[in-house]
């Protein structure tokens, strides 16, 4: 009986191992993405969320659309996510990145972590959100109140930089 | 055709370039295929590009740029149907 709820642990902790990216259209439920990792070796499971806001520089928006170089976003979010990973020590992070027509208050990135201590998990999410916003090619159109809509002023992303 | 005859002759190839959001409103396309010669680097894909006047000369001089899905230097060579990606500053998060 021993062995077996030993087995069954061992087998449940390989299943929580994932180092995930996805890009695309579908809507984030961001409390899917945390259930994704943590596990009973972890003392810290960490979930950030970026969501559409009401406002731009004082001017009232009403929605925002995200734009992508979809295959290349896949890769470079992969990439971002193998990076943060190696920092966090484990291999429990999910990341995902929504592209279209997005309303105020809807999720356009999740990204959940877990480590064995606060810290790893912390610096492990910053991680990912600060790539994301140097280099991932992904475009945002604000939609304002007023009926038009402007391309958000981006970042020249570090090409051949060292990182 | 006769070896001796093509052997001088320029060699080109084509590339796909793509343009996203600012980029492709400003160009009107979100790919264009573009001649260039043997030996083409990222940078002279620019150089013909916005030789070719407006709307492409508003594009930067040394705009951000993806080879292949990868960011690449001005001084990277090009290959036949390579994807060439003019990347306008990121806004993702």
């Amino acid at each position: 009986m021993r062995t077996t709820k030993l087995l069954s642990f061992r087998l449940w902790r390989g299943d929580r191992s994932l180092i995930s990216a996805f890009v695309g259209p579908d809507p984030i439920d961001p409390a899917d993405v945390f259930r994704r990792v943590g596990s009973d070796e972890d003392g810290a499971s960490l979930l950030f969320v970026g969501v559409v806001r009401d406002h731009a520089d004082g001017r009232p928006v009403s929605g925002m659309r995200y734009d992508a170089y979809a295959d290349m976003a896949q890769a470079v979010l992969g990439e971002i996510a193998r990076e943060a990973a190696a920092r966090l020590g484990t291999d429990r992070l999910l990341v995902v990145h929504r592209t279209g027509d997005l309303a105020i208050g809807e999720a356009s990135v999740a990204i959940a972590a877990s480590s064995p201590h606060r810290a790893e998990s912390f610096d492990a999410t910053r991680y990912v959100i600060e790539e994301i916003k140097k280099r991932l090619p992904i475009w945002k159109k604000e939609h304002y109140a007023d009926g038009t809509a402007e391309w958000v002023r981006g970042t020249v992303p570090p090409v051949g930089e060292p990182r | 055709m006769n070896p001796l005859l093509t052997a001088h002759s320029p060699v080109s190839f084509s590339v796909n370039a793509l343009f996203f959001a600012a980029y492709r409103d400003l160009v009107g396309s979100a790919e264009i295929a573009v001649e260039l010669r043997e030996g083409a680097t990222v940078a002279d894909l620019v150089a013909e590009l916005r030789g070719r006047g407006a709307p492409f000369d508003s594009l930067p001089t040394e705009p951000a740029i993806a080879v292949n899905h990868t960011y690449a230097f001005m001084d990277e060579g090009l290959s036949a149907n390579d994807e060439v990606a003019f990347i306008p500053p990121v806004a993702g998060g």
